[in-house]
């Protein structure tokens, strides 16, 4: 323990000493009448924070005796991630302002889970992997069910809760036969023992429980059970948080279990993650069909779009990794954008999340409208818009890394997909004549919704040099 | 046979006999009652382990708080459990197929009973040598200074779990009148009476 | 001889001899203090007390436990007969069992282990599971109210007591009682010990203590004026006397304990006296003096107010306490008054 390693932490420790100082600045103040302060003060700091990983970091070093790992690879899921929970909050304001749902632990418990979310990224032992997890997890429980006199949102709150526990459940028990089996709990000293010839049974189940545990933090098919449910039931600033941030840091720590853990034995997990990613497009795919509820719907997508993100995984490779990256990038993008529009949908005053309200909505609203659309193909992975180029880059993955079926299965799985994509655009131009939505929609929003699809459309010319640190990132994590 | 061998046995087989008491129960309160007597006894195989000062943080923080929090609300819930089992039986089959699965699982991971070559020593790296150093000290060491990173971060999770206990639960109700036991002391008689004098069928 | 009690038998022979001396001057101790509890109950109160049975009524607390124990013992119907018996021996046990690691004197003591003081705060935190149990397994309501206000009641207070005893740890820089009290022993008697340096805790320490052993003016569990008496209303005969020895118990650990840990134990508070056993045993009575004064002058707290009290008033002091002491030991301020360890006080 010494100054330097506290140096590499300094981020996190910011932010948590941030969160404490506010939390009893407001309880000894003005209690929810600070939250607005403090909601722009966390996004603020959030963005502070993304700068200074982004300029600062350099290199890879580990603090605490290898617990804690600052490379190329965490900066780059740190900055996606901080960047997008200021987006959420931003965007999030005016939605809970207007239904009294502004309370002072908002951003604090967001900016907890952020701070969980960092460790999770740069987490160099099961240990700091788990506590990183919690920390996450359990600010997220808590955020769900926020508005806790709303049944749904109290039974989503409760739903993620058990269901979290149950994986985290699984995790440890992965985690406890891994320390069984090898040895010790750092990464470093896992894969000196997970090698591909002499690979203890014992170790080999620990990886499927770890793996099981992840699949349900980033909602993968079989563990997505809960997705739709929590996506409904929670107030939608919070399911837009969900969908983001969150999915970036689960989706970085498999990354980073199975290649600095697990590296030597890609094949054995290359199947399984194989396996996770296949049913996930299938299921994200098909099951949105029915939906008509749009938070349900985003669930599915959300579901579907890690499929595609795995299928990055799952080949294995440093550009895998590259791919992965690159696609979660451009997911947080096009869903910061689509929730943005989602907060504002509501017909006097209350909220509205069937899908059909939306018909002639570009009669009256033809700007966002055409923001709208272009979201939907880009989710849809329509050429030409950035979307395409995301699932491009995960399909040449597969392809570069031998798994041309998964490939397959992936370009068949977007076809389907695009059905409700488009029925969205569907009703926007061509569906009957309903009563109007409001037609008010907060500044932030607007202008997010508006810059993720301006993102979608001018990104094609290089994708904004996103490729560059990716592959940095990808050759920290995978030599 | 030595006194440590006997005393193992049975703290070892009171553990596992209390443990199965636990889950058999009908009555809840004694269920956890029995939860407490395998905690004890695992603090006595702490004890033989000459891990003297984790044995008795067991007994204080699980068995001198932990319980006595769930004794009391089992006692004070309601529950059916002929209910809660009927329930159960509905969804046996599957949970009677994932626990073979398991179970198999399990037997497979034991059956081949494989460590990778250097797991012990990597897992005698981490702690001192027991008769080295007291046990408390060694604790210490690694708690405060080798993981400090762990420990604070349990730290930023339970300071969540209040956080969000009170978010979740607290309600501020503005219409109760509360004591204020400073402005009781300080009330001034001379201040708080008055005393008039009232005149025979006239009133105030 | 002397070779038969080195062998496995003679040792455990000797142990259980000990042990038996021991539970022997516990329960005289609980004998004449009961007596002495009630006299000083009724000086203040200018009444008489016990002075019927033998020379000024000696023979009072034999004549009463006689009765107690030829009583038949009652167990309620719909009672939880097993839980029912086994409370009042808990209740009884475990203060017991925390005696085995106080010492009287450097040597006099049954077990001399590296984590005394833990062993005795798990010990004490136990004992409300004799209250819980006997209020539950009576199957009536004010043994239940009872024992669910003392679950909450000892839980909160002892949570300050333990911030309380980590400031003595942390001046010590041990968890032996032998090693706390020597560390009290300095040049200027009874000024050395740790009531000086630690007085705002000696307060609450004891305060406390009253509290975790139910004592007025915190003895809610029994509270005679709203739940009869308590976790102990269906209790008769023995049952009922083991509660009783177990609670007197209880209480001359408090007062051990205040006594070992900022009284100096066996130490003289006169520099140039001899230390001994003598000493400690006249510091425990005269805190059970207070402890009977205390019982004698104060009314008793409301709920609402007990709780505020452990939870909003001594849980942030000895909190605060437990960080200033930190301070003052790790930079050794005050001539390391609080840091034994490093001045080898």
């Amino acid at each position: 323990m010494t100054s330097a390693d506290f140096n590499i932490l300094l981020p996190e420790i910011v932010l948590a000493v941030f969160a404490m100082a506010a939390l009893m600045f407001a309880v000894y103040t003005g209690k929810d009448r600070t939250a607005p302060a403090i909601l722009w003060a966390t996004a603020a700091i959030f963005l502070v924070l993304a700068l200074f990983i982004g300029i600062n970091g350099d290199g890879a070093q580990a603090a605490f005796g290898g617990l804690f790992v600052d490379d190329a690879f965490s900066r780059f899921a740190k900055i996606l991630i901080l960047v997008s929970a200021a987006a959420v909050l931003v965007m999030s304001h005016d939605y809970m302002a207007k239904r009294d749902l502004l309370r002072f632990e908002y951003p604090l418990l967001v900016a907890l889970a952020a701070v969980g979310m960092m460790v999770m990224v740069s987490a160099g032992d099961l240990l700091v992997l788990y506590m990183g997890l919690e920390l996450q997890s359990l600010s997220l429980y808590v955020v769900a069910s926020l508005r806790r006199d709303s049944a749904k949102s109290t039974e989503a709150g409760l739903k993620y809760f058990v269901l979290g526990a149950l994986s985290s459940g699984l995790l440890l028990y992965g985690a406890s036969l891994t320390y069984g089996y090898a040895g010790t709990t750092e990464f470093a000293g896992i894969i000196g023992a997970a090698t591909a010839e002499d690979l203890p049974l014992g170790l080999l189940f620990g990886l499927v429980f770890l793996v099981s545990g992840l699949a349900f933090k980033v909602s993968a098919v079989p563990f997505h059970m809960w997705t739709p449910d929590v996506y409904e039931g929670a107030p939608t600033p919070i399911t837009a948080f969900f969908a983001t941030a969150p999915k970036v840091a689960a989706m970085a720590l498999f990354a980073r279990l199975v290649h600095d853990a697990f590296g030597g034995i890609t094949a054995e997990w290359g199947q399984i993650v194989a396996f996770l990613s296949v049913a996930s497009m299938f299921l994200g795919a098909v099951a949105a069909i029915g939906q008509r509820d749009i938070k349900r719907l985003m669930a599915y997508s959300s579901i579907n779009h890690m499929g595609f993100a795995l299928m990055g995984l799952a080949a294995g490779t440093a550009f895998g990794v590259q791919a992965m990256l690159v696609y979660m990038a451009i997911y947080v993008t096009m869903n910061v954008g689509t929730f943005a529009f989602i907060l504002s949908m509501s017909r006097d005053g209350r909220v509205v999340t069937d899908i059909r309200a939306l018909n002639q909505y570009s009669k009256r609203e033809p700007l966002k409208a055409l923001a709208v659309l272009v979201l939907m193909f880009s989710l849809a992975g329509v050429p030409p818009l950035v979307g395409f180029f995301g699932k491009f880059y995960v399909l040449r993955a597969a392809v570069d890394a031998d798994m041309a079926w998964l490939a397959v299965a992936g370009v068949i799985a977007s076809v389907i997909a695009l059905f409700y994509y488009l029925r969205i655009v569907y009703y926007m131009y061509f569906g009957e004549e309903t009563e109007a939505l409001d037609s008010g929609m907060a500044p932030t929003q607007w202008a997010l919704l508006m810059v993720a699809a301006a993102v979608m459309v001018l990104g094609v010319v290089n994708l904004f040099g996103i490729e560059g640190p990716a592959a940095a990132a990808a050759s920290a994590l995978v030599d | 046979m030595t006194v440590a061998d006997f005393t193992f046995y049975v703290f070892a087989v009171v553990v596992v006999a209390a443990g199965l008491f636990t889950v058999v129960s009908r009555n809840p309160v004694h269920s956890v009652l029995w939860l407490i007597l395998a905690f004890l006894s695992s603090a006595g195989l702490f004890v033989l382990l000459g891990a003297e000062f984790v044995a008795m943080l067991l007994i204080i923080v699980y068995v001198g708080a932990v319980a006595v929090l769930f004794l009391f609300v089992v006692m004070m819930l309601d529950v059916d459990f002929a209910e809660l089992k009927g329930e159960m039986a509905k969804y046996m089959p599957l949970a009677l197929l994932i626990g073979v699965v398991l179970l198999m699982e399990l037997g497979l991971v034991f059956g081949t009973w494989t460590f990778a070559e250097n797991a012990d020593g990597l897992r005698a790296a981490v702690t001192p040598e027991p008769a080295a150093v007291h046990n408390t000290r060694a604790l210490g060491q690694l708690i405060y200074d080798d993981y400090i990173i762990l420990f604070q971060l349990a730290g930023l999770i339970l300071l969540v779990a209040m956080i969000g206990a009170i978010v979740l639960t607290l309600r501020h109700r503005t219409w109760i009148k509360r004591q204020d036991i400073l402005a009781q002391m300080y009330r001034d008689p001379a201040k708080a009476m008055e005393v008039r004098d009232v005149k025979p069928g006239q009133g105030l | 001889m002397a070779d038969f009690f080195s062998t496995g038998l003679g040792i455990a022979i000797i142990i259980l001899a000990q042990c038996l001396l021991m539970a022997i001057f516990l329960l005289l101790a609980a004998y004449f203090f009961l007596y002495a509890d009630r006299k000083v109950w009724a000086a203040v109160q200018m009444r008489r007390g016990p002075n019927v049975v033998g020379v000024f009524g000696l023979l009072q607390s034999a004549a009463d436990m006689l009765k107690l124990v030829v009583k038949e013992v009652v167990i309620p119907a719909g009672a939880d007969r097993t839980v029912f018996l086994i409370a009042p021996l808990v209740a009884f046990a475990l203060p017991m069992a925390a005696w085995a690691v106080i010492p009287f004197n450097e040597t006099w003591v049954l077990a001399d282990i590296n984590v005394a003081i833990l062993y005795v705060f798990a010990i004490s935190s136990l004992e409300v599971y004799g209250v819980i149990m006997g209020g539950w397994a009576s199957n009536s309501k004010y043994p239940f109210l009872g024992s669910l206000r003392s679950a909450a009641q000892m839980i909160s207070y002892e949570v300050s007591i333990g911030f309380i005893i980590i400031g003595v740890i942390i001046s010590t820089g041990s968890l032996n009682f032998g090693e706390i009290v020597a560390a009290q022993d300095g040049s200027y008697g009874l000024f050395s010990w740790y009531w000086l340096p630690h007085l705002p805790m000696v307060f609450l320490f004891f305060v406390s203590g009253l509290a975790e052993t139910n004592r007025p003016p915190f003895d809610l569990p029994e509270a005679e004026s709203e739940l009869v008496a308590g976790y102990q209303v269906e209790y008769s005969s023995t049952p009922f006397l083991l509660f009783m020895a177990g609670e007197y118990f209880a209480m001359f650990l408090i007062c051990a304990l205040t006594t070992l840990l900022f009284f100096g134990g066996w130490l003289s508070p006169i520099p140039g006296l001899p230390d001994g056993a003598l000493w400690f045993i006249a510091k425990l009575s005269f805190f059970f003096l207070i402890f009977a004064m205390v019982k004698a002058i104060t009314p008793r707290y409301r709920y609402d107010q007990l709780m505020r009290l452990g939870w909003k008033v001594f849980l942030p002091l000895s909190l605060a306490w437990v960080v200033i002491v930190s301070f003052f030991a790790h930079f050794e301020l005050f001539g390391g008054a609080y840091a034994r360890w490093a001045v080898g006080g």
